[in-house]
């Protein structure tokens, strides 16, 4: 209850923050500025989301599945190594492995794509284990006396009590990589980046912010459309926003 | 019917089991009892090898199944844990159709089978199948895994500390409620606890285990009334004779054709009587013969007239199908030395005295 309370509020500030930054943008006569950009910012937005959907969907992809390598019997001794090797990466900043990427694929999007998916794969991976690692001894041990096999146990009782956490990960995992994708413009990766770093090379604050304002548009969208589906995809009995 | 022949798990270095060897018959509930650690749980997770045996064989109904598939065993033996287990994600209709799915039954069959079992633990289908788990009492819950575990009709269900978990006055109830289901099924059932009272309420044989091995197998009576060592007379309880009381029915203890007088007799009459058997009351029926009050030999004696004006209300009377425990605990609350005994409907049958109860338990000490 607290949690979804929490939720609402958060959704009423960002609404009132959105209508104050219009406001203000209108008053100084900025939107105009802004509007003038909205081709770019419509064909640009498509390339942000392009970049942001192929990323994320390698580090779901490859996220969850390892998640879950990790949290098997057998890998379980590796769990720590894996995660530490993971950890660094993503402790490295994200414009030295775009640099690094660069170095080795040349500049383009395959590079962009690199740098945002070694950013995206880490939390999407770590809820993963967390989520499949919380799921009570009990209830796998009734699944075994009832006689399921091990891929049932994992489809039908681990997984979907999993299923809150894990899109949990996923929803910050994309947040992160949706603010990240404007540095790809740096290595020639495209998106709304081309807008916000044109802008700050030609001192053009409309620009800048047609760049930057559709960024975090997005961010929020895409922030809403990962709650929203785990609102409606995480069943009623394990879901604690219903 | 279950043998166990000289089953044995070592864990490391411990003996977890030791070499036990024993035979549940059809239909009986075999309670497993003793002390943690000592073996009465492994001993049950190698029935349906959830824990593989180191040595030894387990059969079923004759059938060795060390040859069976364990996913196939499972599925063919019902399951029942201490924290229950139901899976959150499922309604309670999803959770008590897992085996029947798993074993690819028609959805229609299982879920309308779903709805009857819901029915024998009295839960109103209409009301629980759509719930999911967090949304039912821990009594509610636990009735829900009895019946997941009975789904798909399995002959054999184990059962791990089942009601461990449930408050005192409800697992009397959900105990209650199991054997009512139990007389009905008749599964042959491997029960573990640590509770020495709920093993003689359910049991209808009891293992001791002890360090691993299997120290006495019996009849709950014969447990409580022959423990075979000094470590089961302890285990059981110094008032283990006390405990028999529940496994005595008042019917076996009773005085049968008690002398009785009707409404209409004279005080002389119910007086001879009395002197006849020796009793210091006589019960008074009414024209069909329901027991309706009391007549004492002072009053009879001092008095004259009919029964009808000088008898008074019965003390207390207890059902022939109650156990002695029941039968006791009225005579203390009354403070009388001897209960009317009635059956369901109200016709007396005997009576019980403090010497007929003794009797009885003291009758197995001497055969």
């Amino acid at each position: 209850m607290a949690f979804s309370a929490l939720r609402n509020a958060r959704q009423l500030l960002l609404l009132a923050a959105i209508f104050v930054a219009g406001a203000y943008l209108q008053a100084t006569g900025l939107l105009t500025n802004i509007l003038k950009y909205s081709g770019e910012i419509v064909f640009l937005s498509g390339q942000h989301l392009e970049l942001v959907a192929i990323s994320s969907a390698i580090a779901i992809c490859t996220g969850i599945p390892l998640g879950i390598l990790l949290t098997r019997e057998s890998f379980r001794a590796y769990a720590n190594v894996v995660t530490q090797i993971i950890n660094i990466g993503t402790t490295i900043p994200t414009l030295a492995i775009l640099a690094i990427a660069m170095t080795i694929f040349g500049p383009g999007v395959l590079s962009a794509l690199c740098g945002l998916v070694a950013h995206t794969i880490l939390p999407v991976m770590l809820n993963t284990v967390a989520g499949l690692s919380s799921v009570p001894k009990h209830l796998i041990e009734a699944a075994r006396g009832m006689g399921m096999t091990p891929r049932q146990i994992l489809v039908r009782v681990e997984i979907p009590n999993a299923l809150f956490v894990i899109f949990a990960g996923i929803q910050t995992a994309l947040t992160i990589n949706v603010g990240t994708v404007p540095l790809a413009f740096l290595i020639g990766g495209g998106g709304l980046g081309e807008l916000i770093f044109t802008g700050i090379s030609l001192m053009d604050p409309g620009m800048l912010l047609a760049g930057a304002v559709a960024t975090a548009l997005l961010a929020v969208l895409v922030d809403f459309a990962i709650g929203q589906c785990q609102y409606w995809l995480v069943p009623r009995g394990v879901n604690p926003l219903r | 019917m279950i043998q166990l022949d000289r089953l044995t798990k070592v864990f490391g270095e411990i003996m977890a089991v030791d070499n036990v060897t024993m035979e549940i018959p059809s239909g009986a509930v075999c309670v497993l009892l003793g002390p943690s650690g000592c073996g009465k749980t492994t001993t049950m997770k190698m029935v349906n090898r959830l824990i593989p045996p180191t040595s030894g064989k387990i059969y079923l109904d004759g059938r060795d199944t060390s040859g069976v598939d364990e996913v196939t065993l499972r599925r063919s033996i019902g399951y029942v844990i201490q924290q229950i287990g139901l899976f959150p994600n499922k309604t309670v209709e999803d959770n008590i159709c897992v085996v029947p799915d798993l074993l690819g039954w028609d959805r229609k069959k299982a879920r309308s089978r779903a709805a009857d079992l819901l029915k024998m633990v009295n839960l109103d289908p209409a009301v629980f199948l759509r719930r999911y788990p967090k949304e039912l009492s821990g009594g509610q819950q636990q009735r829900v895994g009895v019946v997941r575990a009975l789904a798909a009709d399995p002959p054999i269900l184990l059962m791990d500390e089942p009601f461990g978990a449930i408050d005192p006055i409800n697992r009397e109830v959900i105990q209650d409620e199991f054997m009512k289901l139990q007389a009905e099924l008749k599964k042959t059932i491997v029960f573990v606890s640590h509770d020495i009272d709920e093993a003689v309420k359910m049991a209808s044989h009891i293992a001791i285990f002890r360090e691993g091995r299997l120290v006495q197998y019996d009849s709950p009576n014969d447990i409580l009334a022959r423990p075979v060592d000094a470590f089961i007379a302890e285990f059981v309880g110094s008032d283990r004779t006390l405990k028999r009381l529940r496994l005595v029915k008042v019917a076996d203890a009773m005085m049968r054709d008690p002398p009785r007088v009707r409404a209409e007799d004279t005080l002389d009459t119910a007086s001879k009587l009395m002197e006849e058997h020796g009793h210091l009351s006589i019960v008074m029926v009414g024209p069909r013969g329901r027991a309706r009050g009391v007549v004492r030999r002072d009053v009879a004696r001092a008095k004259e007239g009919g029964v009808a004006e000088h008898q008074e209300p019965l003390p207390g009377v207890v059902n022939v199908a109650d156990d002695l425990r029941t039968a006791v605990s009225a005579m203390f609350t009354h403070g009388v030395t001897w209960l009317a005994c009635v059956d369901d409907d109200g016709f007396y049958k005997g009576y019980v005295t403090q010497r007929s109860i003794a009797q009885a338990l003291g009758a197995t000490y001497r055969d």
